[in-house]
Order: structure tokens, then C-alpha cells, then sequence
């Protein structure tokens, strides 16, 4: 095992075209853009669990999706195990990004082998947000946990193949195994597919697994057993895992560390922890204090924050929460605050936070 | 293997049982059906060759004879049985219709996966090919290829000729359909989830795309079969079948040519003209059925809990 992280993002960037209105067309204004993800950047060491949070269009899924390469990223850098992914770092060695070389940095990068999208994915697994749309309706049981096995050309023996697939459905609780090997995705509950998924994934054991809103779409009462699923093979293998969820309430569930979204931005980023008692950005607060706490007597002070979360193609001129924040002072109209370190382990990106706080 | 085996008999008698259930569906399947064993077996439904002339005790061929007189359905102006001539008609129409159907559904399929799978110049070319083709009508333009096609004295049979226009041209709904559907299949999850794990664009065309819209070629193969076979009668009609292989369409075009209505002898063109309905009927009667019951578009994804273990389209049984 080496120590560099396993996963490191640096300014990472998606920028969507908006398709332009007939209105726009007529009056020429510039094409719009939605700034999905806007400057990004946060490393996961070997083992470790990261959650990133945030409401509803922050840009959560779009980090994920860039992650694993299905969308190209506008900006930025991803260096998984070390070595660079993404379309990117093909366009600057095809020298159609001459900008880019011109800085160290890229040199750097450019002279290390990059790491081919297969292998990333044989090695990074994602588990998509709606275990009803994740699973082909004309594919067994069987054929989807062993999907990933015959697009890498692994266990091509047939009897392995079964031990394979075997393992993975018990491991992910499906017991016993060849009972749901021909069975189709819709004979299964949310909660059973969704352990089908996670099956797919973890066949190949992958370093790193990015798990999207894993139970948003599951019933309550089932989320609990998906996560303890989550966090044995989490023990038990000692995979990574970027674990993207809008609730703060399954965070402290597993996370060893956050860092919470907003508009394409981390505002705050710590150990576990340290956020959930100390945090820092008013974001952060105003999520937290709408989480429901077991003891009624440490219930904290509401925050309802005010509208609706701006329009990332529109977004608004310094710190992007600011109309929306509860504390907001005049200069967080113009500046754009950068992150400030909290403690060694948290940051926080807002003007009002004072440094360096003492440990609580 | 066996348990592909097993999964596709269980597949298809669970789409059995509800299809069974459906009446139009299976009146559609019992004309088409129908047809076919009458193609198949002509040679036990009749005791005359298609070109034997009937005579009667002194000799003389016997023309225009009314059922009355002979037969089941008479005589042709040269004499020859027309119930005959009507069961190996049959084989002639739906061979042509089979197997222009066949290219026809292959070509459109192909090009509408590939148009809307990879987009692009492919997609936008075919869009304007269609486009065009749809524009044409289609009529004169067959009618000028096969003309064409048999001045050039190439060494191919006329029926050859048929299919091959008829099946070069009437790919497009296919594709058009074909391309809606690929369109919206490859941008849901599960193909996301495959490229994830790092499937190539054949894996998932082959395993993803292809299952999904397979059953709704097949209900758009069973619809392009009518058309076939109606396009085939059409051109038939107007003098360019096979008259040594005589298709019913070639039956209706004798029938005219020898004043059969002037002569009052409705058993000579009204039979091939209700085969003809006969066998269109079944192929719209099933394929609009099957298309109703396979198409993935009508089958909700998300409701796909207890739902629709039963099969999809048994909702169409409590009208
Ligand atoms: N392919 C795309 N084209 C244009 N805009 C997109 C595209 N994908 C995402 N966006 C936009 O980017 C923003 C972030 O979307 P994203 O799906 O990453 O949010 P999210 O944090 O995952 O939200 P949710 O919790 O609802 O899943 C949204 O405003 C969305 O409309
Ligand atoms: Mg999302």
C-alpha cells in the first residue's frame, strides 16, 4: 500500500451548455452556461469515506458521473492511484490543449502514464441513485452481477464465473445466491436490487466505489440495512468510498469526513465529526438544523433558509450563498470567498469564519 | 445452454398466456396463420397443377365455369381451376412479403440502431434519406425501378426484382421508429451503469439496446409484412409480377386482362382480392397487437414492482 491518496480532484470544473431559447437567439447574447461543478478539488485516502452533501442540483451526480469518466470534465484534474484520468489529459497529449502544457503542473502530469477509462472502471465502481433505472429489465440476475466480469475478460472459466457471482449476491446479503441467478430485476424489491447493483460493484473489488444518493430512492425502513451493507464491505475490504447524499442525517453514519456542496462549490469541508459539532459555514448550519435529533434538549436553534437554490446557469455575483444566507454582511456581495482553514482538518469558505478557531 | 433455454420458454409461455387471452390478437394470428399452412400444403388442398386446363366430357376446355359447375371456385377464361391457382398464389404473395419484410425490417433496424446510438453525420444522413424516400411517392417510383430493373435483362427472376425494391424501400418507418426508440433507451440508466463498468459500444448495443427493442421489431416486422404483401398485389396488378409464377396480385391482373367483370365471373377476381384482405387483415390485427403488448413504451418502469410481474398488455383483457 502507498501513501499518496487514492483519489486526489483538483479545480474540477463541468460546465453544461444551456440549449439557447429563440428569444436569446434573436437578441445575440452569449450562450449561457450551467456551472455544474465550479472549481472542486478534494483527495479520499486508501480506505477512507468521504460524504459530499448538498441540496438537490448542486452538482453532486455530475462530480460522480466525471469520476468514472462519463462526462468529460471542463477543467481541472483527477488523479486516481496516482495517474491521471479523464479525456482531458488525451486532449493535451494530442496536443489540441496547448494551453495547458505550459504550466509545471500539467508537464508533470503529462510526462506520467495515464490511466486508460477500462482499467479506471475495473478498478472504480459506481452505484447510481434509482435501483429501479440501474438494472437492464431484460437481463437475469446472473448475466447483470456478471456483466462486469465478461467486459473485463475475467473468471472466463464458467464454473468460476458462478463462484464469482456467488460471492458477490451473498456478500451483498442476497442469500441464497442461485435462487435470484435467473430472476429479472422487476421480481426483486428496491432494497434486493439495489444489493444487486451493489453485488455488480463490488465483483471486481474495486478500490474505489462512488456511491450516488445509494438510498434516496429506497423505502425508510430498508435505507438502514443498505447502509450497514455499505459500511461492512467497507470493513471488511477496505475499499474507498465517495459516499453523495442530500441527507446530513446518514452522514455520521459511516463518513469519516464531509464536505458539503453548494451550487457546484465545497463551502465547508472536515472530519466527521468536527463538522456535525463545530460547523462553520452558515450552509452548513442552516442543513444540520434541520436534522432531526434523537434528544430533544440538543435540538439546535432552526434555521429556515430563505428561496430556492439559485440557478447555477445564473449564478449570483462574491459568495454564492449569499442571498440565501441568514449572516450575510455587505462585502458577501462582491468577494468571493476562498477556503479558509478552521483547524488542521476543516475548512470552511465564508468570510465571517474566524481563524484559527480554538479546538472545541 | 440450458438456462437460456429454460428462460426462454419461460418468457415465452408467460407472453402466451396473456396472448391468448386477447381476441384480436389471436384472430389476427389464425388468418396469418391460416395462410401460411395453405402456402405450405397447396399440393394436398388441390389435385390440379395451377396450369391444368379443366375439359369437359367432350374435350373443350372449360371456361368461365361458375362453382356451380366446377369446382370450388370455378374456372379461369383458359379453363384452369381457380381454387388452385388461389393456394399456390399464396405461396408466390407471401414468400415476396416474407422476405421483403425481412430485408426491409433488417435494414431499418440496423440503421436506425446505428443512426440513434451513435448520432452524428450517420444520423443526420438518415433522417434526410427518409425524408426524401418519404416525399417520393412510392407507387412510381417502384413502378419505374422494377420497369428498369427488367429492361436491363439482368439474369435475375421478376420475383427477385419485387423483393428487392420493395424491401430496399420500405425500411424507413422502421428505422424512423427504430431511432426514437434507441434514442430514449440509451440515455437511461442502465447504460450509464454499463459504460461505467466499462462496456464498448458493441457490448452494449448487443446486450443493453438490442433486448430492449427487439420484441418491437418483431410487432413492426409482422405490420411491414402487410404493407409488403399489398405493395406486391399492387405491382402485380399492374403487369409486373411473374406471370409463370402467378402471386394473387397476378391473379386480379389476368382477371381484368381477360374482362372477368364483363363476363360476370366474380369467382375468377374476388377470391385473390379477399386473400389478399385475408392475409393483410391478420398481419395489422396481430402486429397492432403485439406491438401493444411488447412495446417497451407502454411498459412503466417504475410501477414495475408487483405490477408488472404479470405481463405487460393483460391490462388490454378488461376493455
Ligand atoms: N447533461 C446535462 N446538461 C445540462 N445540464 C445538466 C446536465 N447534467 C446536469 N445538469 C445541471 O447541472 C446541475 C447539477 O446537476 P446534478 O445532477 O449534478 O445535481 P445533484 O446534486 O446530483 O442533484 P440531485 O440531488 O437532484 O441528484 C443541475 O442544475 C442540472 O440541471
Ligand atoms: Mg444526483
Amino acid at each position: 500500500m502507498s501513501d499518496f491518496p487514492l483519489l486526489v480532484v483538483e479545480n474540477l470544473r463541468k460546465y453544461f451548455p444551456v440549449a439557447p431559447s429563440l428569444s436569446d437567439l434573436f437578441s445575440r447574447r452569449p450562450p449561457k452556461i450551467v456551472k455544474a461543478v465550479d472549481g472542486v478539488s478534494f483527495s479520499l485516502a486508501r480506505g477512507e469515506v468521504l460524504a459530499i452533501v448538498g441540496e438537490s442540483g448542486c452538482g453532486k451526480t455530475t462530480i460522480a458521473r466525471t469520476l468514472i469518466g462519463l462526462e468529460q470534465e471542463t477543467e481541472g484534474r483527477i488523479l486516481f492511484d496516482g495517474q491521471p484520468i479523464g479525456m482531458r489529459e488525451r486532449r493535451t497529449l494530442a496536443g489540441l490543449a496547448m494551453l495547458e502544457s505550459t504550466t509545471p503542473a500539467a508537464r508533470d502530469v503529462q510526462t506520467l502514464p495515464r490511466l486508460p477509462l477500462k482499467r479506471l472502471r475495473q478498478q472504480a465502481q459506481m452505484i447510481f441513485q434509482d435501483p429501479y433505472e440501474s438494472l437492464n429489465p431484460r437481463a437475469t440476475i446472473f448475466e447483470i452481477v456478471a456483466e462486469p466480469l465478461v467486459v473485463h475478460g475475467l473468471a472466463r472459466q464458467r464454473t468460476e464465473q458462478i463462484a464469482r457471482v456467488k460471492a458477490a449476491l451473498e456478500d451483498a446479503g442476497l442469500r441464497p445466491a442461485e435462487e435470484y441467478f435467473l430472476r429479472y430485476p422487476h421480481e426483486l424489491s428496491g432494497g434486493q436490487r439495489q444489493r444487486v447493483v451493489i453485488a455488480g460493484a463490488m465483483v471486481l473489488s474495486p478500490k474505489l466505489l462512488i456511491a450516488d444518493e445509494p438510498v434516496s430512492m429506497l423505502d425508510v425502513s430498508i435505507r438502514a440495512e443498505i447502509l450497514n451493507l455499505l459500511r461492512d464491505l467497507r470493513q471488511q475490504r477496505g475499499i474507498s468510498i465517495v459516499f453523495i447524499t442530500h441527507d446530513l442525517g446518514t452522514v455520521s453514519y459511516f463518513a469519516d469526513r464531509i464536505a458539503v456542496m453548494y451550487l457546484g462549490r465545497i463551502v465547508e469541508t472536515g472530519l466527521t465529526a468536527e463538522v456535525l459539532k463545530n460547523p462553520q459555514h452558515p450552509y452548513t448550519k442552516a442543513l444540520l438544523s434541520v436534522v432531526p435529533v434523537p434528544n430533544p434538549r440538543l435540538r439546535r436553534e432552526r434555521v429556515i433558509l430563505q428561496g430556492e437554490t439559485p440557478n447555477p446557469a445564473n449564478l449570483p455575483t462574491g459568495c454564492r450563498f449569499h442571498p440565501r444566507c441568514p449572516a450575510a454582511i455587505a462585502p458577501c456581495r462582491v468577494v468571493d470567498p476562498p477556503p479558509i482553514q478552521v483547524s488542521e482538518t476543516q475548512q470552511a469558505a465564508c468570510l465571517l469564519v474566524k481563524t484559527p478557531s480554538p479546538a472545541p | 445452454m440450458l438456462e437460456t433455454w429454460f428462460l426462454f420458454q419461460r418468457n415465452l409461455s408467460a407472453f402466451w398466456r396473456a396472448f391468448r387471452r386477447n381476441r384480436m390478437g389471436m384472430a389476427g394470428a389464425v388468418l396469418l396463420l391460416s395462410a401460411v399452412l395453405v402456402a405450405l400444403f397447396a399440393p394436398l388442398l388441390s389435385p390440379y397443377e395451377p396450369t391444368t386446363v379443366i375439359r369437359d366430357p367432350s374435350g373443350r376446355g372449360l371456361t368461365f365455369a361458375p362453382p356451380s359447375v366446377h369446382g370450388p371456385l370455378g374456372t379461369d377464361d383458359a379453363g384452369r381451376d381457380v381454387w388452385t391457382q388461389l393456394v399456390y398464389g399464396a405461396r408466390i404473395s407471401l414468400l415476396v412479403g416474407f422476405l421483403a419484410g425481412l430485408i426491409a425490417m433488417f435494414i431499418g433496424s440496423l440503421l436506425g440502431i446505428l443512426a440513434g446510438y451513435f448520432g452524428g453525420w450517420l444520423d443526420m444522413l438518415l433522417m434526410r434519406v427518409t425524408d426524401v424516400l418519404l416525399v417520393i411517392p412510392d407507387l412510381p417510383l417502384m413502378l419505374v425501378l422494377v420497369a428498369t430493373l427488367r429492361q436491363m435483362e439482368l439474369k435475375i427472376s421478376p420475383l427477385v426484382v419485387l423483393i428487392l425494391v420493395i424491401g430496399l424501400l420500405y425500411w424507413t418507418s422502421t428505422a424512423r421508429l427504430v431511432r426514437s426508440q434507441v434514442l430514449s433507451i440509451k440515455e437511461r440508466q442502465f447504460v450509464a451503469r454499463a459504460r461505467a463498468i466499462g462496456a464498448g459500444h458493441v457490448h452494449i448495443i448487443r446486450k443493453h439496446i438490442v433486448p430492449q427493442i427487439l420484441p418491437l421489431i418483431v410487432a413492426n416486422t409482422v405490420l411491414i409484412l402487410s404493407t409488403a404483401i399489398l405493395v406486391e398485389s399492387g405491382l402485380a396488378f399492374l403487369g409486373l409480377g411473374d406471370p409463370t409464377q402467378p402471386s394473387w396480385g397476378t391473379m386480379l391482373n389476368f382477371a381484368f386482362d381477360r374482362n372477368a367483370i364483363s363476363n360476370g365471373a366474380w369467382w375468377f377476381y374476388l377470391p385473390p382480392g379477399l386473400a389478399i384482405v385475408w392475409v393483410s387483415l391478420g398481419c395489422v390485427l396481430l402486429g397492432n397487437v403485439l406491438e401493444e403488448m411488447l412495446n417497451p413504451r407502454l411498459t412503466a418502469h417504475h410501477l414495475e414492482g408487483e405490477a408488472s410481474v404479470r405481463p405487460a398488455g393483460e391490462e388490454t383483457l378488461h376493455e
